[in-house]
């Protein structure tokens, strides 16, 4: 039945009862929280003033910045080099630069720790190679300090920013980047007058998500001596059982994350980003040759051999040594099962929820029952896992308790744990947490495809559902495979609400890779954090493929709905 | 509602039946993590038949047990800090177990007297040194003694081991004098605190620091060479101290456990707290982590024997986790992770 647009608003239709029932997932554990909040004094943040906000704050922030200025810069020339350029290796140097994704940042973290600490192989060596016998009277400085965390965080970041901008510079810069070489532009100006200007949304997008990130992170960041005010929650959490002031914190620092998207958003205002009619042609890139060629290659590859190579050489030698010392841990192998399995289910329900609910938006413009719901439902990828995992444990122990009432009402017996504790609970957390990451890609396709489709298909009387179906998923397929291996590869290395949420007996890969590091001995976990990694490639992999297929073209308008 | 009877019923019997077939298990809740606590979990079963479920959780396992209110299947609780511990019973997530075989294995000063919670192991926090310094004896307060500035290496101040000691040295001095301290050992920082206390082992081998804080077990896992040959070479590598409070004795902290308000396996929760304790378990605390027994009965294990008698602070435990919300301000306050 065809209805006119903005009739939603009137009768909610499929969309908007998938965006409000999304937006209330994402929205729950967050109103828990705050109910939590709400029920402390303000007494903390005199003290929080007065100590450790003034330095959180400043060391937050350059983290932050820093982070932020390592991804954009990496991420936007690595994809501009891979895009634009052609030169021997470029195949294998566009699937290398996504490698860093498979890293937890707190693997990568422990990793460069132990290899470049005093008593570490590089360091010994340079040592041997000069002649210094004892640490003392030789020493690189120590990477545990702020540049040493922008890098690290970088490292394992900037592939977020590198995928979404590879992905705009693949599919949608044929024809202006012809139009402008033929208005005489050079390779930089294309670059800096045509590229970036269109990347912009992706780059903020994969900006955003690495900042979000870096700081909802805890393991690394203790590794690496960073006291951001994520910090400042666990503390006031954990040694003072203030959960409530906690909870304020944490609050707080999503109101500022979320202020920091709101004016990417303002200050992009409402230009638009797609280009009218699409090409089957990827950009034709410029030949590079010879010595540059290498060149250009190496640099490339730099990141990549920073970001993996060496990091998963280390867990490779370390997992191995604990191989020959220990024999092979068994029970990895359920591990390895019980990751796939939820990182599977939570990747799924995430990619389908996503795309309704961004093609809801889109196809109701001017809704804001509609747009207020996208946004709501992203909010889990800005609050700390842990964070997020208290917010769900409130709302699954309520529902089990509702439960219970009604099986008290019925006569019934005692009842168990139905939400608390079960893979659902995990699952559901990871798609809170991940929704974002899921929508911005997709968001990001839809952008690319011109809304003038959208308005000839309802002329012709599509529902907005049937054009959702016949223009959009066709188009968006590679970029929803593309969001699905981003979802399952960061669903692999979740820890901190798969730790809290999980059942009984329930291990997964990242939190046995925990156990080990929680205390100390890391490189027990190594085979653990080897194997995220090496369940990682195969999808990273796949995703490089997927951005060099051809965009498939709709099916033409007017056939049977 | 007539139709969604027989529904409902069907789906709350299926839940109730999933809790009700665990007649010979025990469920465990711990922040302790599973590679300390299986080969415990392991001899309790072969002993005694009953099945024990574990699921290790770091921070929230309060929240956890709470939130799961009457239907939690947990039946002990164990964690790895006794601030954490009492925290639990603060929370009113716990009951008190009156046991008379916990009662003669574990000193009065290591558990709450209504049976609340019981402490299972304990770890001194030691001073370890460069071989180079020669260090024989260090108290506490000498970690505030300005002749070691820019010497001292040692993790977070918030980590819950140090916010314990903290906690002690106000059960000993007051909270003035307690700051005072804390901020001379903050001036003699080498380096901005953080990583964990194996890192300061690594970190005083490195160069960085000539002394360090750490926890006892770190010490017999490398030393003992179970952590593999290049632990076993950074546990050779430094000198380790027991120190004390002028007047007192070493600091300890412990693991422990409490018995779950809404335990549905009680009688299995309780035989499980009393092995722990008891001389078979504390052995295997003892030589498998490296800790030290609560059980006189039990022997220490021979690599962390070496150190020295272990002389262990007259402050209750009680008492350390009461000082933990202030000692906790006190880090802040120092700006002493800063």
């Amino acid at each position: 039945m065809p209805r006119s647009p903005g009739s939603a608003l009137a009768v909610p239709d499929g969309f908007a009862l998938a965006g409000l029932a999304m937006a209330a997932v994402a929205v729950a554990p967050i109103l828990a929280l705050a109910a939590i909040a709400a029920g402390g004094s303000g007494d903390l943040w005199s003290h929080l003033f007065t100590t450790v906000v003034p330095s959180a704050t400043v060391e937050t922030t350059l983290l932050a910045l820093g982070v932020a200025a390592f991804v954009i810069v990496v991420g936007t020339a690595t994809a501009w080099l891979v895009a634009a350029h052609d030169f021997p290796g470029r195949g294998l140097l566009e699937v290398a630069l996504l490698l860093p994704l498979a890293f937890p940042a707190y693997v990568l973290a422990y990793s460069w720790l132990d290899l470049l600490h005093p008593i570490g192989p590089i360091q010994s060596a340079i040592r041997a190679l000069l002649g210094y016998t004892r640490p003392a009277d030789f020493r690189l400085p120590d990477p545990r300090s702020l540049p040493g965390a922008v890098l690290v965080f970088g490292l394992a970041l900037y592939p977020y920013v590198y995928v979404a901008v590879r992905t705009v510079f693949l599919s949608q810069m044929t024809r202006l980047t012809e139009a402008a070489r033929m208005l005489g532009a050079d390779g930089r100006g294309v670059f800096v007058r045509v590229a970036l200007p269109l990347a912009r949304p992706a780059i903020a997008a994969g900006a955003a998500l690495a900042i979000m990130e870096t700081l909802n992170d805890v393991g690394a960041a203790e590794f690496l001596s960073i006291n951001t005010l994520t910090a400042a929650v666990y503390s006031t959490w954990v040694n003072r059982s203030d959960l409530a002031g906690a909870a304020q914190i944490a609050l707080v620092m999503l109101a500022f994350v979320l202020s920091l998207l709101m004016i990417e958003k303002l200050a992009r205002g409402n230009r638009g980003y797609a280009v009218i009619g699409r090409s089957m042609r990827p950009m034709a890139p410029r030949r590079i040759g010879g010595a540059k060629g290498v060149g250009l290659f190496l640099l490339g590859l730099l990141p990549a051999f920073l970001g993996f190579v060496v990091p998963a050489a280390h867990l490779a030698r370390q997992a191995w040594e604990r191989l020959a010392f220990a024999g092979v841990p068994w029970e990895i192998v359920v591990e390895v099962g019980n990751t796939l399995t939820v990182a599977g289910l939570a990747t799924v329900v995430a990619i389908v929820a996503a795309t309704i609910v961004v093609a809801g938006r889109r196809l109701h413009p001017g809704s804001s029952v509609h747009a207020g719901a996208a946004r709501v439902a992203t909010l889990g990828y800005a609050v700390p896992g842990t964070v997020l995992a208290i917010g769900l444990l409130a709302i699954f122990g309520g529902l089990d308790g509702l439960i219970r009432s009604a099986a008290g009402g019925l006569g019934l017996g005692p009842t168990g744990l139905v939400f608390s504790a079960s893979l659902g609970a995990i699952v559901a957390a990871y798609v809170v947490r991940f929704f974002r990451l899921a929508s911005s890609k997709i968001e990001t396709g839809l952008e690319r495809i011109s809304p003038s489709l959208d308005q000839s298909a309802r002329t012709l009387g599509r529902t907005p559902f049937g054009v959702m179906r016949e223009i959009h998923l066709p188009l968006l397929t590679p970029t929803m495979a593309g969001a699905a291996l981003l979802v399952f590869v960061d669903c692999m290395k979740e820890l901190p609400a798969t730790l809290l949420l999980r059942p009984l007996n329930f291990e997964t890969l990242a939190t046995h890779l925990y156990g080990e590091a929680a205390r100390g001995t890391y490189e027990n976990g190594a085979l653990a954090a080897l194997l995220i990694v090496a369940f990682g490639l195969l999808p990273i992999i796949l995703l490089t493929g997927l951005g060099r297929r051809a965009p498939v073209r709709a099916q033409p308008i007017g056939e049977t709905a | 509602m007539s139709r969604l009877r027989p529904f409902l019923a069907a789906l709350l019997t299926s839940a109730a039946v999933a809790t009700a077939a665990s007649a010979e298990e025990v469920n465990v809740y711990t922040t302790r993590e599973p590679g300390l606590f299986a080969p415990l979990a392991a001899a309790f079963t072969a002993q005694t038949g009953i099945k024990v479920n574990t699921v290790f959780v770091k921070d929230g396992l309060a929240e956890r047990v709470a939130a799961e209110g009457a239907a939690s299947p947990a039946d002990v609780l164990m964690t790895v800090d006794v601030g954490n511990l009492v925290d639990l019973v603060d929370k009113g997530v716990t009951k008190p177990m009156k046991s008379a075989a916990v009662e003669a294995a574990v000193p009065a000063n290591l558990r709450a007297a209504d049976g609340a919670w019981t402490a299972l192991s304990l770890r001194a926090r030691l001073v370890w040194a460069d071989k180079a310094v020669g260090l024989e004896a260090i108290s506490y307060e000498d970690l505030a003694d300005p002749k070691w500035k820019g010497r001292i290496c040692i993790r977070s101040g918030q980590h819950p081991y140090n916010t314990a000691l903290v906690a002690a040295m106000i059960a000993h001095v007051g909270e003035a004098k307690a700051e005072a301290w804390l901020t001379g050992v903050k001036a003699n920082l080498a380096k901005k605190p953080g990583g964990g206390d194996r890192d300061v082992a690594r970190d005083i081998l490195g160069g960085l620091c000539t002394i360090g804080v750490g926890n006892s077990y770190y010490v017999g896992l490398m030393r003992s060479g179970a952590g593999g040959p290049e632990q076993k070479k950074w546990g050779d590598g430094v000198d380790v101290v027991l120190p004390s409070f002028t007047g007192g004795g070493t600091h300890v902290n412990a693991t422990g456990a409490a018995l779950a308000k809404h335990a549905p396996n009680e009688a299995a929760a309780k035989k499980l707290i009393e092995y722990l304790v008891s001389p078979t378990g504390q052995k295997v605390y003892a030589e498998q982590n490296f800790e030290y027994p609560v059980n006189a009965a039990a022997a220490i294990t021979p690599t962390v024997a070496a150190l020295g008698a272990l002389k262990p602070d007259a402050v209750p435990l009680a008492e350390i986790a009461k000082n933990r919300k202030a000692a906790s301000l006190l880090v802040d306050k120092v700006r002493f992770d800063q």
